[in-house]
């Protein structure tokens, strides 16, 4: 019964990948791109008189370099898997340090400066202790370590808004412009190149992605786990107290609480982030753009006329949809390649 | 046997992205036979149980189930209706959960009442064992009881499941086609035996069971008939009876083997030490101390639960409960401050037995698995070389034959054979002092298998190889010496000629039988190794 099959040549495999293949796969890296492109087009035509001004463009990419900042933060830990909810109340913390130690107690600037950055360092240590030492997950230390440090923050402020910061700050923050755009825009972008090359073009970049997405593998291959995920939520820590001096030079003045209103939006951007450029992954120029273009969306929609509950609708809706998006491709590739 | 087979399937093709994996296969199983279905990895019988789960799509091929004719695709759930019902490798059970919980997961999940009476479920699971004459304590947690058991847990499950959607069916009692995929792959090999009588009581109730696998030996043992994929293609279906292993191969592989020679045994004691183990224990194991020596390969064997493989994972430092010391290059360490970072820089390398969960990433590709060992040599000029990382991954993947050889496939979309041979690479490219294996060819095709083998022999001059493993076949074939471990400790070891298949097997469990005197056996005999270092 058995055939004869004659001496057949095995399928020879074709190395290069399908073309139709790679054209999806540059569709899917470029559709977040294309549809920031989009709406900026239509908001342009919509509201000509407001939307497509140099005013409108500038401040709104002035505004939101805190936001990539703190988003930035985030994404550190989140590739090497873990999560840190405690970056929008550090970002608070570090503004109120800062604050606090110049305006009411008059230490020299740079001071109050470095302070703020070694109170970022020290809630990444104590983040990382708990969950890489003893091990506890790190959604629920950082859920307590966002409260606690707001509490402190509230503490140190008595629930007031600290004013009277040296003019200097606001000046290299929002004062200062370049190309016609605010510093703060620019240290964003410059912040956002550190991440980008560190994530792509070092060592550590490809280990943080290993020990994200398998800790058991990246211990076998001989990468120090451990290390990796505790110098994670130490960068994320300071990263986030970067962004409080941001916010600090951006509004010349430290409240206990705006800082707590980035956390979602940054989480929103930070998936949403990572369908694009380098889709499947967290990255820093992903990061970016899902920034811009979630606050371009709610800036057309306000000058248009929306009130400003659309930006949670937008905000929340967009950390939905992002994430199940991500979770689409997954499954079709894993049906695709199997 | 019914007049019409149980499952026919005519001209069954299936193209992925351009690709035929599935190419115009006929497959009868008749009712009441175990039906193997043979192939390496990525002939296509992965994709083949797939259509008939309903998971794939087929592009053309009929399909006939008792007689009647069945639309393509099947939809999802409809290979229950239609009496099939399928075990995987990974089994699907719920480790934590207890054995009369798995058993009764499906019933509770559709289940309409609002009270379930587990008392009564307990005891109803213990009924079922006892029809099947299988001994299973149905209140064990899952990960209690040994692999054996769990196979068999599994298999019993899903033959209940069908006959529960039998009755509610209220049609007569039919045959039911039970697709075993794999089953054997994570068992010691002296234990299939049990499995296979429950295989036997399945199919004479009238049922059919299509048993896939690569194990020649497994397959020529269980089934009736065979059925041969070679690159998607039916190669024939054969009667088990009268055909002869050489046969089977020659179908699988498309020509006959070259025959390995068991590699002599070299005079091993005159050549340097690379590794001296001193008194390792740890969970399992007791008191270890054994030498590998430049250019050997030293096998590891023992039972399950025996602790064979506590030194390849506590060389590497990854088993925390380690304890005693060990010599490499001069230094002298403790197993107990050891870590993999610290043994990857010492010149150590470990592929563990298992590679989806300890080895590998399968969502990211190929390259950057095997890339991960050497990410240091390609960062120059404040920057990682990525092209030239490409290269490398491209350049080993041809080197050590993996299929297909392109570096930015997701790893596991690779089949079985072609991630372990990447995982070879991926430490080889290192040429590691040691290399350290656990079930090296475990879920490995036949063909693979001797690549695999290749690969360690031809760097032998660099690297000394220590292999655990529970296939005696294997360390009877690729090993110098076998160090033989009875209940944690090394009881002796087997070397040139004496290092065969039954000699292994007897060694580990004639130990095992005499209880008490083997304690006393295995200290003299631990006494006159120390001595004789």
């Amino acid at each position: 019964m058995a055939n004869t099959a004659g001496p057949t040549e095995p399928p020879t495999l074709d190395v290069a990948v399908p073309p139709r293949k790679r054209s999806r796969a540059w569709l899917e890296a470029l559709a977040l791109p294309i549809a920031w492109l989009v709406i900026i087009v239509l908001f342009s035509a919509l509201a000509p008189q407001t939307f497509p001004t140099w005013t409108n463009v500038s401040s709104l990419l002035a505004s939101q370099a805190v936001l990539v900042v703190i988003t930035l933060a985030l994404i550190i830990p989140l590739t090497t898997g873990d999560f840190d909810l405690s970056v929008a109340a550090v970002a608070g913390l570090s503004a109120v340090v800062a604050a606090q130690l110049n305006a009411v107690m008059h230490y020299p600037l740079w001071i109050s400066l470095v302070a703020a950055l070694v109170v970022g360092l020290l809630v990444g240590l104590v983040n990382a202790l708990f969950i890489v030492v003893f091990g506890v997950e790190s959604l629920i230390i950082t859920l307590g370590m966002g409260t606690f440090i707001t509490g402190i923050t509230l503490w140190i402020t008595d629930s007031r808004v600290i004013t009277g910061v040296e003019k200097v700050v606001t000046d290299w923050v929002i004062t200062k412009r370049m190309l016609g755009i605010p510093m703060s825009f620019w240290y964003a972008l410059v912040l956002t190149a550190i991440v980008w090359y560190v994530f792509t073009y070092t060592p550590l970049g490809q280990r943080m992605l290993v020990v994200g997405r398998n800790r058991d593998v990246a211990r076998l291959a001989g990468i120090r786990v451990s290390l990796v995920r505790a110098g994670a939520l130490v960068a994320a820590s300071l990263m986030a107290a970067l962004a409080g001096l941001l916010l600090l030079g951006t509004t010349g003045s430290a409240s206990p609480s705006t800082a707590l209103d980035y956390l979602l939006p940054a989480f929103a951007a930070a998936f949403l982030g990572s369908t694009t450029i380098k889709p499947g992954r967290f990255n820093a120029w992903g990061t970016l753009i899902a920034v811009y273009f979630l606050v371009t969306g709610i800036t057309g929609l306000q000058l248009l006329g929306a009130k400003s509950f659309v930006q949670y609708l937008f905000y929340g809706g967009a950390l939905i949809l992002a994430v199940t998006f991500s979770q689409f491709v997954k499954r079709s590739r894993a049906k695709s390649g199997a | 046997m019914a007049d019409a087979p149980l499952l026919k399937i005519t001209g069954l093709t299936k193209i992925f992205g351009g690709q035929i994996a599935l190419n115009e296969v006929d497959l009868v199983v008749e009712a009441g036979e175990v039906h193997g279905l043979l192939g390496e990895n990525g002939s296509g019988k992965s994709t083949l149980i797939k259509i008939l789960s309903g998971f794939h799509e087929p592009n053309a091929g009929e399909l006939q189930v008792n007689g009647q004719d069945i639309a393509l695709p099947l939809l999802p759930g409809e290979y229950r209706d239609l009496g099939f019902e399928f075990v995987h490798q990974d089994l699907g059970l719920v480790p934590s959960l207890t054995v009369t919980e798995n058993l009764f997961m499906g019933e509770v999940a559709t289940s309409h009442s609002g009270f379930f009476s587990w008392r009564a479920a307990r005891v109803r699971a213990q009924a079922v064992f006892d029809e099947y004459n299988v001994d299973i304590d149905p209140g064990a947690n899952v990960e209690q009881i040994r692999p054996v058991q769990r196979a068999i847990l599994a298999i019993i499950r899903a033959i209940e499941g069908l006959k529960e959607i039998d009755k509610s069916n209220t049609e007569s009692r039919r045959p039911n086609l039970l697709v075993l995929d794999e089953p054997t792959v994570f068992l010691p090999k002296h234990e299939v035996g049990i499995l296979f009588d429950l295989v036997r009581g399945i199919v004479a109730t009238g049922s059919s069971v299509l048993f896939v696998s690569h194990d020649l030996d497994e397959v020529r043992q269980i089934t009736d008939r065979i059925t041969v994929l070679r690159d998607g293609r039916s190669m024939g279906t054969i009667n088990t009876e009268g055909s002869s292993k050489r046969d089977l191969v020659k179908l699988i592989v498309g020509h006959d083997l070259e025959r390995i020679e068991p590699t002599p045994l070299q005079e091993l004691a005159g050549r340097p030490v690379v590794v001296s183990v001193d008194r390792l224990s740890s969970s399992l194991a007791r008191e270890i101390s054994f030498d590998l020596h430049e250019g050997e390969i030293l096998g590891l064997a023992g039972l399950v639960g025996s602790g064979y493989e506590d030194a390849v994972y506590s060389l590497f430092g990854s088993d925390r409960t380690a304890s005693g010391t060990f010599v490499l290059d001069g230094r002298e360490l403790d197993f107990g401050k050891h870590n993999p970072y610290a043994a990857k820089e010492m010149g150590l390398a470990l592929v563990p037995a298992d590679r989806k969960r300890d080895g590998s990433v399968a969502d990211l590709s190929v390259a950057e698995n095997i890339n991960v060992t050497v990410l240091d040599r390609f960062f120059s000029g404040g920057r990682l070389r990525h092209g030239k990382l490409r290269d490398n991954a491209r350049q080993l993947l041809k080197d050590f034959d993996v299929r297909p050889p392109i570096p930015t496939m997701d790893y596991g979309s690779f089949s079985g054979g072609n991630q372990q041979k990447a995982m070879m690479a991926k430490w080889q490219q290192i040429t590691p002092k040691v290399l350290l294996l656990h079930e090296p060819t475990q879920g490995v095709d036949v063909g693979a298998r001797e690549q695999i083998y290749q690969i360690i022999r031809s760097n032998l001059d660099t690297t000394a190889v220590l292999c655990a493993s529970s296939d005696y076949e294997e360390l009877a074939t690729l090993c110098h010496r076998v160090a033989i471990v009875v209940r944690g400790r090394l009881v002796g070891y087997l070397s040139g000629t004496d290092v065969t298949h039954s000699k292994i097997a007897d060694m580990c469990m004639s130990y095992e039988e005499e209880g008490s005197a083997t304690a006393a056996a295995a200290a003299l005999l631990d006494n006159a190794v120390g001595n004789g270092d």
